[in-house]
């Protein structure tokens, strides 16, 4: 990898940073929706940790997880409608017109999605912390839980580019937050699957990859090391972002069909 | 050997999935160091044509060379040779107009100890060092245009493509747009490949001008020889008595023939504008008193008119270009 791709990348990262950080409401809403989510939820359904075979009895412990993904989708549409602002302004022809490879930029919007990432995933950690989260996979499994946000972060930044560069429309983006909002709803986001009583949205919170990827989170916050957990989270969470990688850089491709 | 091209195109062609033409063989050469106006309504076919020489859109047939590079095969060669500014000032309005440059400059490749130096003297070329710490979305639509100039200009290129560069900017912005150009093309021997929907802007600032419309180019030349093409220019006399006017009128008969005037009584002339000097002697011997004598031109509206049958005023208003799609048909 060249002195000069890397600062490419380094360069595009900076702005989409720096771009995300002055529009307050892409800060502020991320990081608030999911706390305030986290307050009503962990208050309101503690009750159901008294059901036989509840992993834990923190509630809170429980709800942990879904900040990450809910950050996750925020990632999604950020990176998305940035992007398609670019296309819309012209402003991707003007970087297609420099001898900046195509990669740099995806890396470059990716790179500061991860940023923003780091971010929430620290403020979650903390927010755990503060409100007496006891991480039952330690030090060690913070890390983890870190590593593996950016990696979910990675793959739904990536998601949310390839929609941007299919549709070229900012609109078309927002329209599938609603989509991605029920994927995470049918999801063991409110309890675990062995739990869900109802027999069609088990089935449905089993295919939906999203289940795998709370559990990964929760199984460090409220078991500690499970192997089985971590291997599917991670699984499924490199399959996503390989998957949506190769799917907005072929967009891209297609997009900047530079000669 | 690239320094001694400009640009050269043949049989340029750009067909859209759904819809006509936008380029329909697009011949023409640009010299080296020329500012070249493509003067032509919206939807004429000017944007796609741009966008076809700077490598964004594949053509669908023909082949052009710019910087001596041919615009399929070597993309990457042609790139590093021209600058940009598409229509619509594609900038960042959460980015100061410093950050651009820096992004900018290291997209380019400019090497890191002179990227500052280079952005500094940028910003100062096109009058905006004191807002280079402001965001863009504050900057008006003149700012903008300067920004995005300075932007294309980042790494010296041979070939400057500035498409309507002064769309929707007051009188003085403009004047200020061309002067720079102006300076690009003399000072610094940059070839311009200007696009533009403004008579004035391709009369004033073009060495040669070509007129496209519906996707073909209609008229090529210098703004003189394509006005010379039309017609011959016309004299306009109002007399400063009112009773002097059907003296006036035989007076200037003999010069050319009668035709429409704004105010007085006018000729065309059979042998151009070096009868005026006659004219004037004629007046003057026949103790006849003028108030307002002028010499009128044929306008670049008035080849258009000649060659399309439509006046420029308003013709782009019975289509649109075809979006600039990126798919290719």
């Amino acid at each position: 990898m060249s002195e000069r791709f890397v600062e490419q990348v380094g360069q595009l990262a900076r702005r989409s940073v720096v771009r995300t950080a002055r529009q307050p409401a892409n800060v502020v809403f991320p990081l608030v929706f999911p706390l305030l989510l986290l307050a009503v939820n962990s208050t309101g359904l503690q009750s159901a940790t008294h059901l036989p075979g509840f992993p834990t009895d923190s509630y809170l412990a429980f709800a942990l997880a879904v900040p990450f993904m809910q950050g996750a989708l925020f990632a999604t549409m950020n990176a998305g409608t940035d992007l398609a602002r670019d296309i819309q302004t012209g402003f991707l022809n003007r970087l297609a017109l420099t001898p900046m490879r195509g990669i740099a930029l995806l890396g470059g919007q990716l790179g500061g999605v991860m940023a923003m990432t780091a971010v929430q995933a620290a403020v979650w950690i903390a927010a755990g912390l503060i409100l007496g989260v006891h991480f039952a996979a330690g030090v060690g499994g913070i890390a983890v839980l870190f590593i593996f946000s950016l990696l979910i972060g990675l793959g739904f930044g990536a998601l949310g580019a390839f929609l941007a560069l299919r549709t070229g429309s900012g609109e078309a983006v927002q329209g599938m937050f609603p989509v991605f909002f029920v994927f995470l709803f049918i999801s063991s986001m409110a309890m675990p699957r062995n739990l869900i009583e109802i027999k069609w949205f088990q089935t449905a919170a089993t295919l939906n990859p999203v289940s795998y990827l709370i559990e990964g989170i929760r199984s460090l916050i409220v078991i500690g090391w499970d192997a089985e957990a971590l291997a599917l989270g991670f699984g499924v969470a490199i399959l996503i972002a390989v998957t949506a990688v190769t799917l907005a850089s072929v967009s891209l491709r297609t997009r900047l069909t530079r000669s | 050997m690239a320094d001694e091209h400009g640009i050269v195109a043949s049989g340029l062609v750009r067909e859209f999935k759904k819809g006509p033409r936008a380029v329909d063989g697009i011949d023409l050469v640009v010299h080296p160091g020329e500012i070249f106006g493509f003067l032509g309504p919206n939807g004429a076919g000017k944007s796609t044509t741009v966008h076809m020489l700077t490598t964004l859109l594949p053509p669908t047939a023909g082949t052009a060379t710019v910087a001596g590079y041919d615009i399929v095969r070597e993309g990457p060669q042609v790139r590093a040779a021209i600058g940009a500014a598409l229509q619509e000032a594609a900038l960042d309005p959460l980015l100061t107009g410093r950050e651009h440059l820096r992004l900018q400059t290291t997209l380019q490749g400019i090497p890191r100890s002179e990227r500052a130096r280079r952005g500094e003297l940028l910003l100062e070329r096109v009058g905006l060092s004191q807002a280079a710490d402001r965001k863009v979305r504050g900057y008006s639509g003149g700012m903008k245009r300067r920004l995005d100039l300075a932007l294309a200009l980042v790494h010296s290129p041979r070939i400057l493509f500035l498409d309507e560069p002064t769309t929707g900017l007051d009188v003085q912005s403009r004047s200020a747009l061309w002067e720079e150009v102006r300076r690009l093309a003399t000072d610094d021997g940059v070839t311009v490949f200007l696009t533009t929907q403004y008579l004035e802007e391709a009369d004033v600032l073009a060495n040669r001008v070509g007129i496209i419309d519906h996707g073909r180019i209609v008229a090529e030349g210098t703004p003189a020889q394509l006005k010379a093409d039309v017609g011959r220019p016309t004299v306009e006399v109002v007399p400063a008595d009112s009773e002097d006017w059907e003296r006036a009128a035989a007076i200037l008969a003999r010069f050319g023939e009668p035709c429409a005037a704004i105010q007085g009584v006018a000729v065309r002339l059979q042998t151009g504008e070096a009868d005026l000097a006659e004219i004037v002697r004629a007046l003057d011997a026949e103790g006849l008193k003028v108030e307002n004598l002028q010499l009128h031109q044929p306008s670049l509206d008035d080849v258009f008119l000649a060659k399309t049958g439509r006046s420029l005023e308003g013709a782009g208003e019975e289509e649109e270009e075809p979006e600039l799609a990126l798919e290719p048909a």
